[in-house]
């Protein structure tokens, strides 16, 4: 059994992993192979983007002094969803947050290495963060309805991009809150708060707002922790319905959803990559022992 | 060996306490029933018509009205709130958003705080020595600056403390859409902020409508319609000063007159205030 780090998702890709990004170390083990220059990295991801619309490589980020990425590299496919699944406090958060670069808000939150999206490294500071997050669209564990109609909150990000013609936007936004499963419950009170929607609600409006603008990918940090069985389970037909439109980024601590939702699925432990591969596999047959702990509830 | 509970003693321990606190209470609530009952009795009697329309009747004299002054008392505030809502705000808005961790912000901070606290008196001195010493006579634009001064920590702190209250979340959902920060500020985080801002304007504004110090160095007073703020301009709590102070009985009353309507405004504003933000907590 081999430990690759970096490997394509198997059922995309025939061809073994390379033999560069296999580990020595028996499967029990958790200490990953000696990490190599994330240049190389990109090399051999190179040859396998042929589907990858994220491809983050040697990925470190720090809050002030502290790490709390360790190395990160992996390919996140498009079209396809990803779930970053690990404990608290393990990095899955952090991690994303660097897409859209989340933590441009904060003073001393730094990172290091490349994200390479569409082959460009949106990490680099000549690309602007606001243009960025044009293309990535974000939901949070709260629901954020911000003060305003439900059609304003849809339009925002609309407005935001620049003047439309009116009918325009009203197909816009109405094509969003269909897209959110909203539409049949909110189109007579389309003036109405959005906080008057309930949780549920509230949270199929914010996907209505980032999926309005069409961005390319959409990041979801646990968005259905805050919500009933009954409204995740919608919130994950929606991830459903968005395979092959989006590329899907999920956190999440539900093991269950993880696997249910995703075609891929990375493990994520105290801010290292452990183990990333198709959901099947993370799930059946997961390379690593930490892994397998995980997901069996032995610890986390 | 069960731990022995001398349960009579916490009851009548608990029914004393509890009697006293509703005592204090009940003091502090006659205090204030007596008060406004009092203004109400006896300002009531001198409002009427030409109170609210007619200017000030010289001593003796029958009739006559405060209607320079009660024009004179929204002049100032209504041009107080003009200067100090926006400094406040705006510093209200450093506080919350850039200055949390900086130097500066501590600093701002502390000194609001001490600028709460600061007697009024000692504003009027302060405009006094800045405006109406260099201008070389009293007016209404060194009284709105020194109403403006006691507005502007109040109206600094309250915008902080409600941008505070505004989740981060809230935040970083405008900007992960691409808004800049100054649109997200304009667009969702004020809007979300709206009633307690508005609030403790309401509050600032309650609180300076009824200064008197302030204005006795600054405005000073004036029996005639305001012309300009150039010059000294007549205003209710510093003519409620005179008046009560005069030998005359009906200048009297007039106070009087003057006491009830500057309380009930000051009441109205804050019952209005609060119910505004009764209705966001809703």
């Amino acid at each position: 059994m081999t430990s690759n780090l970096v490997t394509k998702p198997k059922h995309t890709d025939p061809t073994p992993p390379e033999a560069d990004a296999v580990s020595e170390t028996p499967p029990r083990d958790a200490v990953r192979p000696p990490r190599k220059p994330h240049l190389e990295a990109s090399r051999r991801g190179g040859r396998k983007v042929e589907k990858a619309k994220v491809s983050v490589r040697g990925l470190n980020f720090f809050y002030g002094e502290k790490q709390a990425l360790m190395d990160n590299t992996l390919d996140i496919a498009e079209g396809k969803v990803t779930a970053f699944i690990g404990p608290s406090g393990c990095g899955k958060s952090t991690h994303i947050r660097t897409y859209n670069r989340m933590y441009d808000l904060y003073k001393g939150q730094r990172a290091e290495g490349e994200i390479l999206m569409d082959g460009v490294n949106i990490l680099s500071p000549e690309i602007s963060s606001l243009e960025l997050r044009h293309r990535i669209g974000m939901i949070f564990q709260k629901p954020t309805p911000f003060p305003m109609s439900v059609f304003d909150n849809v339009a925002y990000g609309l407005r935001l991009r620049g003047n439309m013609p009116k009918s325009e936007l009203e197909g816009r936004v109405e094509q969003a809150l269909k897209d959110a499963a909203l539409w049949d419950q909110v189109q007579d009170d389309l003036h109405k708060p959005g906080t008057d929607l309930s949780g549920g609600q509230q949270q199929r409006l914010c996907i209505a707002r980032a999926i309005a603008v069409e961005p390319e990918v959409i990041l979801m940090d646990e968005p259905c922790s805050a919500l009933d069985p009954i409204a995740t389970g919608k919130i994950e037909e929606l991830i459903e319905e968005f395979r092959g439109r989006y590329t899907v980024v999920i956190v999440t601590h539900n093991m269950q959803q993880a696997a249910r939702v995703s075609d891929y699925t990375a493990f994520f432990y105290i801010g290292k990559l452990v183990e990333f591969g198709d959901t099947d596999t993370i799930f059946t047959n997961p390379r690593k022992q930490q892994t397998e702990d995980y997901i069996t509830g032995r610890f986390g | 060996m069960a731990v022995h509970i001398d349960t009579r003693r916490r009851v009548l321990i608990n029914k004393l306490v509890m009697g006293v606190s509703t005592g204090a209470a009940l003091a502090g609530l006659t205090m204030l029933v007596w008060i406004l009952g009092d203004v109400a009795l006896k300002g009531l009697s001198a409002i009427n018509w030409d109170f609210f329309t007619k200017l000030p009747a010289p001593p003796g004299e029958e009739g006559g009205g405060l209607a320079n002054a009660i024009v004179g008392t929204l002049i100032l505030t209504v041009a107080a709130a003009l200067i100090a809502v926006p400094f406040g705000v705006l510093a209200g808005t450093y506080l919350a958003e850039f200055g949390k961790t900086e130097k500066l912000g501590a600093a701002v901070r502390y000194v609001s705080d001490i600028l709460v606290s600061a007697p009024s008196i000692v504003i009027g001195v302060f405009a006094y020595l800045v405006i109406v010493i260099p201008m070389g006579n009293f007016s209404g634009w060194a009284g709105a600056v020194a109403l403006a001064i006691i507005m502007i920590p109040v109206v600094t702190r309250t915008t902080e403390e409600m941008l505070r209250l505004v989740p981060i979340e809230m935040r970083e959902a405008t900007l992960a859409l691409g808004a800049p920060y100054w649109k997200m500020m304009l667009g969702v985080i004020y809007r979300a902020a709206a009633t307690g801002m508005t609030t403790g304007i309401l509050l600032a504004v309650a609180r300076v409508s009824g200064e008197t110090a302030p204005l006795l160095f600054t405005s000073l007073n004036s029996p005639y319609w305001l012309e300009s703020l150039n010059e000294p301009i007549a205003n209710l709590t510093v003519t409620l000063f005179n008046y009560a102070m005069s030998p005359y009985e009906d200048w009297q009353t007039m106070a009087w007159g003057a006491a009830f309507l500057i309380t009930s405004s000051v009441l109205a504003l804050t019952v209005f205030s609060r119910i505004i933000l009764m209705k966001r907590m809703r």
